[in-house]
């Protein structure tokens, strides 16, 4: 309601609105849906930043058990006190910094920067628009994500310390552990759900009432239907785990039982509550989130390859509307395969096989997606620059992490794989070297658009090998692990299983399982290491990097590159008509080997 | 530079923005109280043969309620239509009314809520349990609380059909007839809890949403209060726009009442 009322105030007010705007408006305040995204970037970096260095101090934990954390030790226990007390890392601490790079990764990072950066600068470029249809819900939405990722890092700093509940955050136990961390983090999560919501109904109205004359829905870039598919799971999938964060605030505030089932037993005792209530209730609230999630993980980095994919590649894609409508079938169908994720909680086997089957049907547009990227490549003269490699990369990294999947989405082989380090290595390579290296490759190729500099191409790829290889030195050894049965979220790394300090412990390990845990975080490390030349990258570049001489530096089809450079308020100097298709590259009869889609 | 459509609908789609952008945020609404409303039907399901309880709500407060969130449905778009044919002063009276009955609706539901925080279940040590009221209407007692102000004993006095919490006679204070007042000393009581939100599934999902409902109720109300007392400016620069605003504020009205439509049966019949 209110949003909407504002937004038709923002639109009269900008007709007077021809004075220049003071710093606070254009950079902090702004209504720009490029400045937006530019600020989403920004934050949404930063909190991977902080979310990968969660991970670099818990992987001493894992390497080291219970060893002073070198460097940074002292820090930490100034900061946080008795759970980091001599410098290590106690349980408790092991536990809040799991549940917040879960957190802050997943909602804080990678979601932010893929739907909400690249959305918002790009979207509105590449269907011809001027800005978002409501500017000021935009920005409301920024500014409530950013309350939210405030709020979950004050919580490190509360007596007792963040959340310990892991990112899925299941109840009882969310609910029953006596520190404040939980209930903040729902309130932080109220924030960002709201965040997104906002960002989706916009996006949503965006593609929809502002695609510019000729821009019909089977012209738009594929990109941009990966966007609408997201904005849709967004806007259907976070409501519920916005109900069940506000029952699960009841149950800790108002001493509801929603979620904690009579006859409740917390340290041995039968807890004082109503009862009645039912964990599997969260976790069915949760994964409903849970699952279209994860697409909205991966999506919006399907579209930015496929944009950097043809246009590499010279080539116009193989199968759009495959494209198109295996986008669509993924999005329907992430709505009716969340209980895969709880097949070992007991709810039967009735609805397990129905799970399983719809988990199966969904890989084939997963499938299908990829499959199209594979053979488009095909017969391509393809230019291997620094977003090209991401974007190459991708498509294996990807495939890993998808065939990975099939037997956690089978009853039947998870009852072994669950909960181990074979679904921490799966998913991962879904969303590190698979979402994050598209969202690399976008940021190489949207950066001149945004900045009117290139970025050098040889630190480029120096940090595009050191990624490649560092990201599979850390997850690739994790499935074995798994399979050899190394439980996920031990703050010990397992040394307590090992056989030679526990041989008759069910479920001991190898020594040489145990021990790669040093690998593997020795290859975390440097793969910190080696975002250095991205980040010395990015800021050397965007002062002094290389000016681009024309507004097209990619030799590119889609309309954000037949803007002046940087775009303007308003983005396109003059009104602009669609004639064509995404990507007309190398058509015959034509002088150049690409036509732009507002090319007559 | 000029977001198009913002007033006029476009074409293709026969869409002005706002009226696009409400309809997706009523969707993401309809998932937010279809999740609550599923989690009632798990909890109602799974709960123990004979838990559920049954009848602790005023079932004429309720309709009563439901009357005036109808009428304010009512009056919302006749307010829509006033302008429609050009009656500023008309479409402020029914916009009036409209604020006027979510008042009311709102003074109704706190009425309600007040009644069960008033409402308390006592356990005696000696297994005897019944309902009532204490003397002084205190909301929010419970044994540590009256140990911790060292109140020795309380005058309680038991609804007329005393005993189960699911007595179908139950009601509000008002209109049930009450047992003769006996007094309870702290030291023989087990249990006191108020009808509050912790003292079964039942109320903990009856307070979650109906508050939250009322909060959607009380965020209208504000919206549609606004856009009235901005009207007369608006009238004079942009009719058509505040039309719009008057439609879209107008389809969210809609959706709450509705939500109320499917709450009430829900909560209180069923
Ligand atoms: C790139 C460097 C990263 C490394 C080295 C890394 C490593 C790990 C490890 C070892 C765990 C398991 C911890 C445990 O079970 O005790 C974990 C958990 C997790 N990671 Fe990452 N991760 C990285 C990036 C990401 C990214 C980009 C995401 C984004 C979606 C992510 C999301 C998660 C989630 C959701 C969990 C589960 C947390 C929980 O148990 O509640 N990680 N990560
Ligand atoms: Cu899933």
């Amino acid at each position: 309601m209110q949003p909407t009322s504002h937004a038709n105030h923002a639109a009269t007010h900008h007709e007077h609105e021809h004075h220049e705007l003071g710093f606070l408006q254009k950079y902090v305040f702004s209504t720009d849906h490029k400045v937006i995204g530019v600020q989403y970037a920004i934050t949404a970096l930063i909190f991977l930043f902080i979310g990968y260095s969660l991970m670099a101090m818990m992987r001493w934990q894992l390497a080291y058990p219970n060893q002073p954390i070198p460097l940074v030790g002292g820090l930490l226990e100034a900061a946080l006190g008795q759970v980091a007390a001599e410098g290590k890392m106690s349980g408790d601490l092991y536990n809040a910094f799991g549940a917040m790079h879960g957190t802050i990764m997943v909602f804080l990072g990678i979601v932010p920067l893929a739907f909400a950066a690249f959305g918002n600068f790009v979207v509105p470029l590449q269907i011809g628009a001027p800005d978002m249809t409501f500017p000021r819900v935009n920005m409301a939405s920024y500014q409530s994500f950013f309350v939210g990722g405030v709020i979950m890092l004050v919580s490190f700093f509360i007596p007792g310390g963040a959340a310990q509940a892991g990112w899925t955050s299941y109840s009882p136990l969310a609910t029953v552990t006596p520190t404040a961390g939980q209930t903040w983090w729902i309130i932080g999560m109220v924030f960002l759900i709201t965040s997104s919501l906002l960002g989706a109904v916009n996006f949503i109205a965006t593609i929809i009432q502002l695609r510019a004359p000729g821009m019909t829905w089977m012209r738009l870039p594929f990109f941009v239907w990966a966007q609408f598919v997201t904005a849709f799971l967004l806007l259907l999938a976070f409501p519920p785990l916005e109900a069940a964060a506000v029952m699960q605030l009841m149950d800790k505030v108002a001493g509801t039982s929603f979620f904690l089932p009579t006859g409740l037993l917390i340290s041995e005792k039968v807890a004082e509550i109503s009862g009645g209530g039912s964990p599997l209730l969260w976790q069915h609230l949760f994964w409903f989130l849970g699952h279209p999630e994860v697409y909205v993980l991966i999506l919006p980095a399907m579209g930015i390859v496929c944009e950097v994919l043809c246009n590499n590649s010279r080539k116009p894609i193989w199968g759009y509307k495959s494209l198109v409508y295996s986008s669509f079938a993924i999005g329907f169908l992430s709505f009716i395969v969340w209980a895969h994720h709880m097949y070992l909680t007991g709810m039967g086997t009735a609805i397990s096989t129905f799970f399983q089957t719809t988990t199966m049907i969904i890989s084939i547009p997963s499938v299908i997606i990829l499959t199209v990227f594979f053979i488009s490549l095909w017969g391509g003269s393809i230019r291997f620059n620094t977003p090209m490699l991401f974007t190459l990369a991708f498509l294996p990294m990807f495939g890993i992490g998808g065939l990975t999947g099939l037997p956690l989405g089978f009853n039947f082989s998870d009852i072994h794989l669950h909960d181990t380090y074979y679904v921490i290595g799966h998913f991962h390579y879904v969303v590190a070297p698979g979402t994050i290296f598209g969202l690399f490759a976008g940021i190489y190729y949207w950066f001149p658009k945004a900045t009117g500099r290139m970025m050098s191409e040889f630190w480029g790829k120096v940090h595009f090998w050191l990624s490649l290889i560092f990201m599979n030195a850390i997850f690739m050894p994790m499935f074995h692990q798994g399979m050899g049965g190394m439980l996920r979220r031990m703050s010990d790394g397992g040394v307590n299983y090992s056989l030679a300090q526990n041989s008759d412990a069910l479920g001991a390990m190898s020594d040489s399982l145990i021990k790669s845990n040093v690998h593997v975080s020795h290859a975390a490390w440097a793969l910190g290491l080696a975002q250095i030349p991205f980040i010395i990258n990015f800021f050397v570049s965007m002062w002094r990097g290389r000016k681009v001489t024309s507004d097209n530096p990619w030799d590119a089809t889609t309309l954000e590159w037949q803007t002046p450079t940087p775009p303007p308020h308003g983005n396109f100097a003059k009104p602009i008509t669609v004639h064509r298709g995404p990507y007309e590259y190398s058509v015959p009869g034509q002088k150049l080997d690409f036509t732009p889609q507002n090319q007559a | 530079m000029e977001i198009p459509y913002t007033v006029h609908p476009r074409e293709d789609t026969g869409l002005y923005n706002a009226k696009l952008g409400i309809w997706l945020f009523l969707a993401s609404e309809v998932m937010l109280f279809g999740a609550l409303f599923s989690s009632y039907i798990l909890l109602r399901v799974g709960a123990a043969p004979g838990a559920w309880p049954h009848g602790l709500l005023n079932i004429p407060i309720g309709t009563l309620n439901t009357l005036v969130l109808i009428t304010s449905s009512v009056t919302v778009v006749m307010a829509w239509a006033s302008l429609k044919m050009n009656q500023l002063s008309r479409f402020k009276i029914y916009q009036s009314l409209t604020v006027l009955f979510a008042l009311i609706f709102v003074c109704i539901k706190s009425f309600e809520y007040h009644d069960k925080f008033t409402h308390y279940e006592v356990v005696l040590k000696d297994g005897k349990s019944m309902t009532g009221h204490i003397e002084g209407s205190p909301m929010f007692w419970n044994l540590t609380k009256l140990n911790a102000n060292k109140i020795a004993s309380i005058t309680f006095t038991p609804d007329a059909a005393h005993g189960a919490p699911d007595a179908k006679s139950e009601g509000t204070a008002a209109s049930s007839a009450h047992g003769e007042p006996t007094k309870i000393a702290t030291s023989d009581i087990l249990k006191l809890e108020c009808f509050g939100p912790f003292h079964n599934t039942y109320l903990a999902i009856y307070f979650t949403l109906t508050a939250l409902h009322a909060l959607h109720v009380i965020g209208g109300a504000i919206v549609i209060a606004y856009i009235l007392l901005t009207a007369g400016r608006w009238w004079k620069k942009n009719p058509e726009q505040l039309t719009n605003r008057v439609e879209v504020s107008g389809l969210f009205w809609h959706f709450v009442d509705l939500v109320w439509i499917f709450l009430f049966p829900v909560l209180y019949l069923l």
